[in-house]
């Protein structure tokens, strides 16, 4: 089937079956790399893209329910003023190690703080939990989504357990 | 635990000492284009014939300066590292550094991710080209100004004269420094650290801006034309042969391009990690050889799996453990007269699973076999030259027709020392006669790895009147193929705390196990810590004791203790006892470990220390439960000794909480269980990595002892494990001698 859809404010058309997940069209139609494979059932968070500003899992996310909701992957995200806000903090705390994980992270970060620019570490727990950073660098995730609000770095958790 | 256990990696072998032992030389040419093309060679001796020349330094007349990094990057920062160290000596500006990653070469020596060897190996050659070149372009623009080159200085990738002020930038001297013969690389003089501009600055991962714009970075990522996709599909038993299956149903899905079974060209190829029985399936789309597998059939020849689950292994392993030990590790003085005299004995058993890398990049690699035979490879590996020759050997060509891509890597760990996928893609891409990428799904990469071996500890141990062991025994159940013991699976003989207790035995038993094991992040360390660091933690408190306070004791007084014997013609450094006393003392004094009992009540602290990698690490978790028993980690303290330069701060503090998590990942969920030859878990659902919510705050501080720079990969990991164990004790008065934690243990009553 053809389905036309919209890919980082660019209009795409792709020929596919009705229930290939979004992500095998962005990496192997659209060569929209930066989204990741991971575990192909919403478990780690590396496919994360924006589906109408949403966070949701390209790997389970069939191509014909996407419709005419804009999609935005981590290709796209640093034209918005948080994507390129988190962009900025992730490169100067210096997050990734492997990297594979980040364009999930970056972009539940985004989403996180286009909806709540001042979260707590509640909230980050909340929002990032879903996305598995294997490498563990969780430090620097929670410090880079406080840095990219402008919010003090340190974490105080244990001071209030 | 010391040499052994860490230098033995596969790879690392002859060649990695050869970096050490050989001699390196260095050349210079001119670079395409112009510009200074300065060479490393090593060699057993200057003759030409084996002049194998590798490109480390490229300078091009607009001063961009290209270094390149020999090592795969898998997030160990490899990639920044080794150029920071050339870049340092050369004295350039690090915005003006590009790094191109080294193909596969036999003149780079060795090329590998393991061990945690990147920085020992590296830091002092590396530094040596960066200065050679300075050297030379200083001699270069003394030449050109005809001054003696005394006067000269060089600084940010210019060359000055100081009594007249003259300065030429290193692209406009880049050309003529490529005529000067090369320094001698033994005599050229190293920078003092007060010098440094570069080396001990926080400096970000050089791919970093590319992995967040989203560019093809990864293996995954690789695309060529005409390329297809492929999945293979192998026995969930291990190392079934694949008798028959429905490949003409498959081929006539939509989007196949072709469906075969392979079969394995080597014995025992499922646990030594080579090719194994398969179907494999082409596709024009990776989703489409995906969906296929749903409709695949495939007769696997039954094998017998008798005593190989989980249950099987732990009654076996307790049946071993009432037994003789089937062999001796290490015997010092007698382990029963001593402990017929001990004032106390304690006994325990410990055990822990198998585990699965789970890397979040799945397995993957592309390849082409090209009408002439030769092979091109990109390939996501750890190590890149056993890979090499497997696909030679199993292809039946030669190694020196295949070249190797090193892609950047989605997460190591260690899995992707062994190359399995890599030969898997080099076949069907001979078979497709195209370049293929074969990608495995997220079950085929859980229930197809080089597990952490699982294993049982059956500690005795004897305490004076003091309190102080003088009787240590450890029956260790370990696993094994037909008497050897199976891929890091082994107990070190110096294992902590052999040559600390006059009365010691290690002894050893064998389960017989038909699945793959591997390295695993620290292998040994990661699993030996939790049982060792608890137990030592277990006779502190029979005896008494402060647990630091017995371990210091131990360790005794700050004192090099003897070399350890050479190694793959690598030096191995001496265990330094003081090191030990001086993190173990920098954790204490940080986490506030003598005022612990003013900690409220179900909250405790634990401690343990582990070397490993010769990196001296201290660690202290400050821990309690929920009423249902759940861990609460309140927070991790690290004290870590690596010597006296962190040469990337970026890097340094990353990798050592990173490790220290996934140590904490690995106490609180990992299991990979075992049935009828198959393991059980298929994916991240059911295979529980530690999620950002289940992350404390991790407090690391480096402690500077005046030795050289060691590797950081791993020895942060173990010590977590039992310092969190160990904290649950005090919360809870509950020992955890079996891992994964299981919160009912903890429950309060």
């Amino acid at each position: 089937m053809r389905f036309s859809i919209l890919v980082n404010g660019t209009r795409r058309t792709v020929e596919e079956e009705a229930d290939t997940p979004l992500l095998w069209v962005l990496r192997d139609d659209l060569h929209l790399v930066g989204t990741k494979f991971g575990c192909g059932i919403a478990a780690c968070g590396a496919c994360t893209v924006h589906l109408n500003g949403v966070p949701a899992r390209a790997c389970v996310t069939p191509i014909s329910a996407v419709g005419d909701a804009p999609i935005v992957t981590i290709e796209g995200i640093g034209e918005s003023d948080w994507g390129r806000k988190v962009k900025a903090a992730w490169l100067e705390l210096d997050v990734m190690q492997c990297g594979y994980c980040q364009a999930g992270q970056v972009m539940t970060a985004t989403a996180l703080l286009t909806k709540n620019p001042r979260p707590t570490d509640a909230d980050i727990d909340e929002a990032m939990r879903g996305n598995i950073c294997r490498c563990a660098t969780y430090t620097r995730i929670r410090a880079a989504i406080k840095r990219a609000a402008g919010l003090p770095t340190a974490d105080t958790r244990e001071q209030r357990p | 635990m010391s040499g052994k256990n860490t230098v033995q990696q596969p790879g690392a072998g002859a060649k990695t000492g050869l970096h050490i032992s050989r001699r390196a030389f260095l050349g210079a040419g001119l670079a395409v284009g112009g510009g200074l093309l300065l060479t490393l060679r090593f060699a057993e001796k200057a003759s030409a014939d084996d002049a194998t020349i590798a490109a480390y330094i490229k300078i091009a007349p607009d001063g961009i300066v290209t270094l390149t990094a020999k090592n795969p990057e898998i997030g160990q920062g490899m990639k920044t590292t080794l150029p920071m160290l050339i870049a340092d000596e050369l004295d350039v500006e690090w915005k003006n550094v590009r790094v191109e990653q080294a193909m596969l070469d036999p003149i780079y020596g060795a090329q590998f991710a393991g061990g945690s060897l990147g920085t020992p190996l590296n830091w002092i050659p590396m530094q040596r080209v960066g200065a050679a070149g300075r050297e030379m372009l200083i001699g270069a623009a003394a030449s050109t100004w005809g001054v003696p080159r005394a006067q000269c200085e060089a600084s940010k990738g210019v060359v000055r004269h100081r009594p007249s002020g003259r300065t030429l930038t290193y692209g406009a001297l880049a050309s003529k420094a490529a005529s000067l013969s090369a320094p001698d690389l033994d005599s050229v003089a190293l920078k003092k650290p007060e010098q440094y501009t570069i080396i001990g600055k926080f400096t970000g991962g050089i791919d970093s801006p590319s992995v967040l714009e989203g560019e093809p970075l990864f293996g995954i990522d690789t695309r060529l034309p005409g390329m297809s996709y492929a999945v293979y599909e192998k026995s969930p038993v291990f190392g079934s042969r694949a008798v028959r299956a429905n490949i003409g149903e498959i081929k006539a899905l939509p989007g196949i391009r072709d469906a075969f079974i392979l079969h394995a060209t080597e014995r025992d190829a499922a646990v030594r990690m080579g090719l194994v029985d398969g179907v494999a399936i082409i596709a024009d789309k990776w989703w489409d050889a995906q969906k296929a597998l749903q409709k695949l059939r495939v007769e696997w020849e039954p094998r017998s799996v008798k005593g190989q689950s989980t249950p099987a292994f732990e009654r076996e392993a307790a049946r071993l453990a009432g037994d003789a030990p089937q062999s001796v590790i290490r015997r010092d003085g007698d382990f029963h007269a001593a402990i017929a005299r001990a004032a106390k004995v304690v006994e325990a058993s410990y055990s822990y699973p198998f585990l699965a890398h789970a890397t979040l990049e799945p397995m993957n690699c592309t390849a082409h076999v090209k009408a002439d035979g030769s092979v091109e490879i990109w390939a996501p590996t750890q190590n890149p030259g056993p890979g090499a020759k497997l696909v030679a050997r199993t292809l039946g060509i030669d190694a020196g027709r295949i070249r190797v891509h090193m892609t950047r890597v989605g997460g190591g760990f260690g899995r992707r020392l062994n190359n399995d996928y890599m030969v898997e893609a080099a076949m069907i891409a001979r078979h497709a006669g195209r370049p293929v990428k074969l990608l495995w799904n997220r079950p085929q990469d859980i229930q197809h790895d080089s597990y952490r071996p699982a294993g049982f500890h059956r500690f005795k141990a004897g305490l004076d009147a003091s309190g102080r062991p003088i009787a240590f025994r450890d029956h260790f159940i370990t696993f094994g193929q037909s008497g050897q013991v199976a891929s890091s699976a082994g107990l070190p003989r110096n294992h902590f705390p052999a040559g600390y207790v006059p009365s010691l035995e290690f002894v050893q038993s064998l389960i017989q196990l038909d699945m793959p094991t591997g390295p695993m992040r620290n292998p040994g360390g990661n699993a030996l810590a939790f049982a060792f660091e608890s137990f030592i933690d277990e006779l502190a408190h029979a005896g008494g004791r402060d647990p630091l306070e017995l371990r210091l004791a131990l360790y005794g007084p700050p004192r090099v203790l003897p070399a350890p014997p050479r190694q793959f013609g690598m030096t191995i450094p001496p265990f330094d006892t003081g090191r030990a006393r001086g993190v173990l003392e920098l954790v204490a004094d940080k986490s506030g470990w003598a005022r612990r009992s003013a900690l409220p009540a179900g909250t405790g602290m634990g401690l343990a220390f582990y070397y490993s990698h010769f990196g001296y690490v201290a660690e202290v978790v400050k821990a309690s439960v929920k009423p249902d028993g759940t861990p609460q980690v309140h927070k991790i303290w690290a004290a870590v000794d690596i010597g006296r330069q962190i040469i990337n701060p970026a890097g340094a503090y990353n990798q050592a909480q990173g490790a220290i998590l996934d140590g904490l990942g690995q106490a609180l969920h990992l299991n990979i269980t075992v049935q009828d030859g198959r393991v059980v878990q298929s994916n991240l659902n059911t295979y529980r990595l530690l999620r950002i919510d289940e992350a404390p705050p991790v407090e690391v501080h480096f402690l500077r002892s005046d030795n050289d720079p060691t590797g950081l990969g791993e020895p942060a990991l173990p010590p977590v494990l039992p310092a969190l164990c160990n904290a649950l004790y005090i919360a809870t008065g509950k020992r955890i001698r079996s891992l994964p934690i299981d919160p009912r243990l903890l429950r309060s009553t």
